[in-house]
């Protein structure tokens, strides 16, 4: 039987949200199917790690218990989990686009020559007729991902090759539990039997991991506020709306240096350059150096009480009015239209 | 000891000047409607690359990159800054290739190389994928060490390499050939060197030399280090199965362009309808939710 295989990922003995995000996804879209969910840990001390997923709707987790396959190395895990798809055929193998995932899914790919589309913004399953080969698909996986420094969206598929791979980022889908007593079954993975010498020839010498910092950097969503913002407490306003559209925060220098956000938050010249597919500015006048820092933003809209602040020329949407009353309408519509 | 260094440069769409006509009808990128550069994280591989050149002597730097005859120019930009030479991998058959059959037919020309370290960057911008590197260390069977920030030495055959991750930074090693993906946020890449500029400008691959006027002077008969080699798929024994648009597992359906034209930027009232109609269409062309 031919399943959903989500590939999770751990941190300090937990799997990570990508990870109970995609098995999420993954629960709906096997139920779409018709087929079952199952997961892939890998890792040492897995004791009761299925604990944490089964309430996610999976009917199997597949563990892999060995010293060797911690910490992370592409090759030990990628072996295991290639002679795993080979017994197991899944049609659909989820990965977080992850450091991890992001190292891992296109070696899995290319051993089994099955497609990998990274990044996905958002996965469905539909037919595809193929006109020229005369041929008729149904319940494909509809991978569709911002291209082109986020100027298009494509739809990816993969007819005839199996699993159809995908990877996806942090905080796209939602995460939300099925039933918190689901019980699915155990399958423990004879690793010893599969690793050989040369799967274990990199080694990491050493780890530094840090809480996690501020990225604005990658984020595809930023909302930035600016001096505008009044106060570190105005900017709480930003937080609130970043975190339903799944945004990261930025700010102006001005609202840096005056205590409204950290350092790591400011774009512009002297802080960072971003190019999210979509850049709020809130209470930013839109000095040449902070627009120098977003201006090759995909989209920029501007919200400002200054009908004619030099922002609205580096925007697409401008929005007139003060924050305070903006930005709480902007969160409900957000979530009046969203499921 | 000198090591033999391949670098993994693609030429690229500029996705930041992305206009109407930049995909054609099949999904496949309209290079030609684009400014091309050289792809942004390889000019940080080549900066890795260059800097083992001067650590470890009698190194060599040999740019490989796939595309049309025009990618030849990331070559020559490489030969500016300090690469030796470089291969040109190009053939109607790899058209349209995703990253599975440009990985394959990279692995084939690499076959044919002599090779100890192969660097890439971390991802091209025009697909984000982030995908061939990992890939051509497998069809080569190698181990791949991606989003390395510095590479800090290659000693006794081993190379050890920063990398950095989420949530901090790692130091692993690997023994040699080994592939090695490169960040962003490594060392950008020196300028081009003026001497080198002019050493190189006149390098050229045949056909490039074959398009050019009649009466060009052919000049690499005494100076072989002006021809740019061109590989075709023939030349790497390539199955035809495996490349481009027929060797490639996923396949675009559809694409949907979510450029505003308009430059113009439309004006919003504070009115609560006003608002939640642009969050609609926001919506609706995969910006948010
Ligand atoms: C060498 C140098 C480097 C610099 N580097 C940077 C940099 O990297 N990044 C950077 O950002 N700046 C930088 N600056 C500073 C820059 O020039 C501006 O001073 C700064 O960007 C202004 O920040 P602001 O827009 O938040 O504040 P202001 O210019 O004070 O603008 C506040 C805006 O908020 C609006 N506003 C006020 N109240 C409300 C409300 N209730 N609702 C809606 N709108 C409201 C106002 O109309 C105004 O447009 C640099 C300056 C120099 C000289
Ligand atoms: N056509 C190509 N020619 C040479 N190198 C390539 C090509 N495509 C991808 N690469 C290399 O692989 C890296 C990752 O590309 P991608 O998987 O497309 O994001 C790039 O940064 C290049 O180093």
């Amino acid at each position: 039987m031919s399943n959903v295989f989500v590939i999770c990922e751990l941190e300090d003995g937990k799997v990570v949200d990508v990870s109970l995000e995609l098995l999420t996804k993954g629960r709906s879209l096997a139920n779409e199917l018709n087929c079952k969910l199952e997961a892939v840990v890998l890792g040492k001390d897995l004791k009761d790690i299925e604990k944490q997923i089964f309430p996610f709707g999976a009917d199997v987790v597949h563990v892999g218990d060995d010293e060797r396959l911690d910490p992370f190395t592409t090759l030990p895990h990628n072996a295991v989990i290639v002679e795993l798809f080979k017994k197991e055929k899944p049609q659909i193998c989820l990965l977080g686009a992850t450091t991890m995932g992001r190292d891992l899914g296109p070696r899995i790919s290319s051993e089994l020559f099955s497609g990998l589309t990274a990044d996905c913004t958002s996965l469905e399953i539909g037919p595809h007729t193929d006109k020229k080969a005369g041929k008729e698909y149904t319940d494909l996986l509809y991978q569709i991902r911002p291209a082109f420094g986020g100027n298009i969206v494509a739809t990816i598929i993969n007819p005839e090759c199996r699993p159809q791979m995908a990877t996806v980022r942090e905080g796209v889908m939602k995460q939300e539990i099925c039933d918190a007593n689901y019980k699915g079954k155990v399958k423990t993975i004879d690793v010893a039997s599969i690793l050989k010498p040369e799967h274990l020839v990199v080694k990491v010498i050493e780890r530094h991991m840090e809480k996690s910092k501020v990225n604005i950097k990658n984020a595809p969503i930023i909302v930035s506020g600016g001096y505008g913002m009044g106060s570190k407490d105005g900017f709480q306003l930003l937080y609130k709306l970043a975190e339903v559209l799944g945004a990261e925060v930025g700010a102006s220098r001005a609202a840096v240096d005056a205590g409204y956000a950290e350092h790591e938050r400011q774009v512009g010249q002297t802080g960072v350059t971003v190019r999210p597919k979509l850049y709020i500015a809130c209470g930013i006048s839109g000095q040449i150096q902070h627009t120098a820092g977003m201006e090759e933003s995909s989209m920029v809209i501007a919200i400002n009480n200054d009908p004619n602040a030099p922002i609205n020329n580096v925007a697409d949407y401008v929005i007139t009015g003060d924050v305070n009353d903006i930005i709480p309408k902007l969160i409900k519509a957000y979530k009046k239209n969203t499921k | 000891m000198g090591l033999k260094i391949i670098v993994l440069a693609k030429q690229v769409p500029d996705t930041r000047n992305v206009g109407k006509d930049a995909m054609k009808a099949d999904g496949t990128v309209n290079r030609g409607a684009l400014p091309a550069i050289f792809n942004p994280e390889d000019l940080n591989a080549l900066e890795q690359a260059l800097r083992l050149k001067d650590k470890y002597e009698g190194s060599t730097v040999s740019i490989l990159t796939m595309g049309p005859g025009r990618a030849a120019e990331i070559i020559r930009e490489g030969m500016y800054r300090g690469a030796d030479g470089g291969i040109l991998l190009t053939d109607r058959a790899f058209a349209g290739a995703d990253t599975l059959a440009t990985s394959y037919a990279i692995a084939l020309a690499i076959k044919n190389m002599d090779y100890d370290l192969i660097l890439a960057g971390r991802q091209a911008i025009d697909g984000d994928t982030a995908q061939v590197g990992p890939q051509v260390a497998e069809k080569l069977r190698i181990p791949q060490i991606t989003y390395a920030e510095s590479i800090n030495s290659v000693e006794k055959k081993t190379v050890n390499v920063l990398r950095r991750l989420e949530r901090g930074v790692e130091t692993v090693e690997s023994p040699l050939p080994c592939v090695v993906t490169v960040n962003g946020s490594a060392a950008d890449c020196r300028p081009r060197n003026a001497k080198l500029l002019m050493k190189y400008k006149h390098a050229h691959t045949v056909t490039e030399l074959q398009d050019s006027s009649e009466d060009y002077i052919d000049l690499t008969a005494d100076r072989p280090y002006l021809k740019i080699k061109e590989v075709s798929a023939a030349d790497v024994n390539a199955d035809l199965n495996w490349t481009g648009l027929s060797g490639s597992p996923t396949k675009v359906k559809s694409i949907q362009n979510v450029v505003f034209q308009a430059k113009e930027a439309r004006v919003l009232t504070a009115d609560a309808y006003e608002i939640e109609e642009l969050v609609k269409e926001l919506i609706d062309n995969h910006t948010i939710g």
